[in-house]
C-alpha cells in the first residue's frame, strides 16, 4: 500500500501490464475456446458443411485452403506451434507429417474406422509404428473423365483411347503427376506400387504420346472448365470428382474404369500435435467421418467424391451420380496411387516438367 | 550553426528511415534468406549447387527460360506498337476536355480483377468462343481454331493488358513534351513525319523504355496469365517455380529459380538504364 504510494507510476506500469496480460489471456483464451483453425483443401470450405459442425459446437471453424502436401508442410513450418488444429492431406503423404513431429495419434476407438471402405482404409501410409495418425474421409478416381455424347464409350474402357488418333486433339490432362504418371503405368501394364526408376523411360514415352493428341494440360479449375465448355472430350486423370458435381448441369458427363484399372486417390484427416484445441479437433474429425458430415463432404461444392465411410447418410440420386453401388467393383480394380520416396518423386517430377515442354 | 547543420543533415535520414527499413525488412533480408536457401539441399539440407546446375544442365528447365524470354519480347513489342499510335492519337488528336473521359475510357479494363480478365479471354479464345463463333458462322474457316491454350492466347492475354500500361506511361510523356520542339522543326522545314521521327520519336523515348521495362519485368514474372490462357503446352519460368513447390515443397530450387529470374530482370534493368543514360538524369 505504502508502495503504491510512494511510487504512483511504478504503480500504474504494475496495473498496465497486469491489465495487458489479462486483456491477452482473455482473448487468447476466447479464441482457443471459440475457433478450430483448419488446413483444408477447397472442399472443406464449403459452409453447408461447415455450418452444421459450428452450430452443434459453438465453434468458429477457420479455415485456410492449400494446394499441394509441400505447400500445406510449408503453411505449417511458418506458423506458431498451435497455430492449426487438423489438417487435409493426401493419405500416401501422411508419414511425411508424421516424421516432421507434427501430427496427434488419433484414437481409433472414438472413430468408426470399421465403417469404411476397406480398401481405402491405407493403412500402409495412414498408421505408422502402429498409431493411427490419419483416417481416410474421401476417395475417388483418376480415370477417365469424358463427354458420353462426343466419345464412343466403349472406348474408354481402355486406356489406349487416350493415345489413339480417333482422339487427337480432343483431350485434356489433368495437371498432377502423380496420378497422371500411374495412369501411364497402367497403361504399359506396370504396377502403380511398384514403379522404379526403371520404368521411368517408358512412362515417359507413353505421356509423350498423350501429350502429342492433347489439347491442354490444366488444373483442377482448368480441366473441369474444358470438359464441361466441351473445348474438350475427354479428361485423362478425371473421374467422379469431375463429372459428379457437374451431373445435373451436364449429364453427358460420365467416367470409366478402364480394363487396365485406375488410380486410387484418397485423402485423410489428420489432428495436430501441438493443437490447443484437441477435443473439438477431435469433435470435427468425428463429424467430417459421421454420416452425415461424409455426405456434405461427397457432396461439397467444390467438387464431389465418394465418402470413405460405407454409413454416409448420402440420397439415393447422389448415390447414382457417384456410383455408390459399383464401387466393389471399381475398388477390385483400381490400383494404389503411387507413393514415391523423395528421390523418385523428385524424377517424376522432373519426367512430368519435360512432357509438359515437350512441343 | 552546428545544430542547424546536424539537424539539416538529420532530416533527410529521417525522411528516408521508413523506406529504408521497409526494403531492408521486406526485400533485402528476404532475398538473403531467399539466397541461402538456394544453396541448400532439399534433402539433407547441406549446402550444394545442385538447384543451380539443375537449371543449366537440365533442357527442359532451360527452355522455361527461352519461353519466358520468347513470349515477353513478343508481348513487349506488340504492346509498343499499339500502344504508342494509341497514345498518339489521345494526347494529339483527341480535344483536351475529353482526354481525360478518353483516358479513363482506355484503362477501362483495369478495374476488373486480373484473373477475372483472363478467363473472360479464355471463353472469347475458346473451340466456342465469340472468335470461333464469329469466324465459322461467317463462313471464315470450316473449323473452329485453336486459339485458347496456346502461346497466343497468353501473349494476347498480356497485350491487352499491357497495351493499357504503356499508353498511361507514353501519353504522360507525350504530353511533357513542349509544342516549342514542333515549331522549331517546322521553321527549319521538317514536315509532320519528319518532325515525327526526328523530334518526337526520340524525345518520348525515355517514356517508350520506361513502359517497355516495366511490361518486361511484370510479364517475366506473372503466373496468372500463361496458367489460365497457354494450357501448359508450355512452361514459362514462373509456372515452373510454382512446381517445385506444389507437392514436394522444394523451396530451394524453387528458390535458385526465382533468383536467375531476377538475374535476369536486373540484366535488363542494366541494359535499359545504360541505353538510356538514367543514372544522369
Amino acid at each position: 500500500m505504502s508502495a503504491q504510494t510512494t511510487k504512483p507510476l511504478s504503480a500504474l506500469k504494475r496495473h498496465l501490464r497486469a491489465a495487458c496480460a489479462a486483456t491477452a489471456l482473455l482473448l487468447t483464451t476466447g479464441a482457443q475456446a471459440a475457433d478450430l483453425n483448419a488446413l483444408i483443401w477447397c472442399d472443406h470450405a464449403d459452409p453447408a458443411l461447415l455450418q452444421p459442425f459450428e452450430e452443434a459446437n459453438g465453434v468458429k471453424v477457420n479455415v485456410k485452403e492449400f494446394e499441394g502436401t509441400g505447400a500445406g508442410l510449408a503453411i505449417v513450418e511458418q506458423s506458431q506451434p498451435g497455430d492449426w488444429d487438423v489438417m487435409v492431406i493426401d493419405s500416401i503423404d501422411v508419414p511425411r507429417g508424421v516424421e516432421k513431429g507434427l501430427f496427434e495419434p488419433l484414437p481409433e476407438d472414438k472413430l468408426p474406422v470399421a465403417d469404411l471402405f476397406p480398401q481405402v482404409k491405407m493403412d500402409a501410409s495412414t498408421v505408422v509404428g502402429g498409431k493411427r495418425y490419419g483416417i481416410t474421409e474421401k476417395f475417388g478416381y483418376n480415370t477417365i473423365g469424358f463427354n458420353k455424347t462426343k466419345v464412343d464409350p466403349a472406348d474408354m474402357h481402355s486406356l489406349a483411347a487416350l493415345t489413339s488418333d480417333k482422339y487427337k486433339g480432343k483431350i485434356a490432362i489433368y495437371d498432377y503427376y502423380l496420378p497422371v504418371i500411374g495412369m501411364a503405368a497402367l497403361a504399359i501394364g506396370k504396377k502403380t506400387a511398384e514403379l522404379t526408376e526403371a520404368d521411368l523411360p517408358a512412362i515417359k514415352a507413353e505421356l509423350l504420346k498423350m501429350k502429342a493428341n492433347a489439347k491442354l494440360v490444366g488444373e483442377v479449375t482448368a480441366s473441369q472448365t474444358a470438359l464441361a465448355t466441351g473445348e474438350v472430350d475427354i479428361l485423362v486423370g478425371g473421374g467422379e470428382w469431375v463429372t459428379a458435381g457437374l451431373a445435373k448441369e451436364n449429364p453427358a458427363l460420365d467416367f470409366s474404369i478402364p480394363k487396365e484399372g485406375a488410380v486410387l486417390w484418397s485423402q485423410s484427416l489428420a489432428m495436430f500435435k501441438d493443437s490447443k484445441n484437441k477435443d473439438m479437433a477431435l469433435k470435427f474429425i468425428q463429424y467430417i467421418i459421421s454420416p452425415e458430415g461424409q455426405a456434405r463432404l461427397a457432396t461439397s461444392a467444390c467438387y464431389w467424391g465418394m465418402p470413405a465411410n460405407t454409413k454416409a447418410a448420402l440420397s439415393d440420386d447422389q448415390k447414382k451420380v457417384l456410383r455408390f453401388d459399383e464401387q466393389p467393383d471399381f475398388l477390385a480394380r483400381a490400383q494404389a496411387y503411387p507413393a514415391p520416396n523423395a528421390d523418385l518423386d523428385k524424377k517424376m517430377q522432373d519426367v512430368w516438367t519435360e512432357m509438359l515442354q515437350a512441343q | 550553426m552546428s545544430t542547424v547543420n546536424n539537424s539539416g543533415r538529420a532530416l533527410p535520414w529521417a525522411l528516408v528511415t521508413p523506406a529504408l527499413g521497409w526494403t531492408l525488412l521486406f526485400f533485402v533480408l528476404p532475398f538473403i534468406a531467399m539466397g541461402f536457401s538456394s544453396l541448400t539441399a532439399h534433402e539433407g539440407g547441406g549446402f550444394t549447387f545442385a538447384n543451380y546446375s539443375q537449371f543449366f544442365t537440365d533442357p527442359s528447365y532451360w527452355r522455361a527460360m527461352v519461353n519466358s524470354l520468347q513470349v515477353t519480347a513478343i508481348v513487349t513489342v506488340v504492346s509498343v506498337l499499339l500502344a504508342y499510335p494509341f497514345a498518339w492519337i489521345l494526347a494529339e488528336q483527341v480535344p483536351e476536355r475529353w482526354q481525360r473521359l478518353a483516358l479513363m475510357v482506355a484503362v477501362l479494363p483495369f478495374w476488373t480483377s486480373y484473373v477475372v480478365r483472363s478467363y473472360s479471354w479464355l471463353l472469347v479464345l475458346a473451340q466456342n468462343g465469340v472468335i470461333n463463333r464469329t469466324l465459322t458462322g461467317l463462313g471464315l474457316t470450316a473449323e473452329p481454331l485453336q486459339l485458347a491454350n496456346t502461346r497466343f492466347a497468353t501473349v494476347t492475354g498480356f497485350v491487352h493488358f499491357f497495351v493499357m500500361l504503356l499508353t498511361l506511361t507514353i501519353f504522360a510523356n507525350l504530353k511533357q513534351l513542349s509544342p516549342s520542339y514542333r515549331k522549331a522543326a517546322a521553321d527549319l522545314g521538317a514536315g509532320p513525319v519528319r518532325t515525327f521521327l526526328h523530334v518526337v520519336l526520340p524525345l518520348t523515348l525515355p517514356g517508350i523504355m520506361v513502359g517497355a521495362f516495366l511490361t518486361f519485368v511484370l510479364c517475366i514474372g506473372d503466373y496468372i496469365t500463361p496458367q489460365i490462357l497457354g494450357g501448359n503446352n508450355e512452361l514459362l519460368m514462373p509456372q515452373l517455380v510454382m512446381m517445385q513447390i506444389g507437392r514436394r515443397g522444394d523451396f530451394p530450387l524453387a528458390s535458385a529459380l526465382s533468383i536467375i529470374l531476377m538475374a535476369v530482370v536486373t540484366v535488363a534493368y542494366l541494359a535499359c538504364a545504360r541505353w538510356l543514360k538514367i543514372e544522369r538524369a
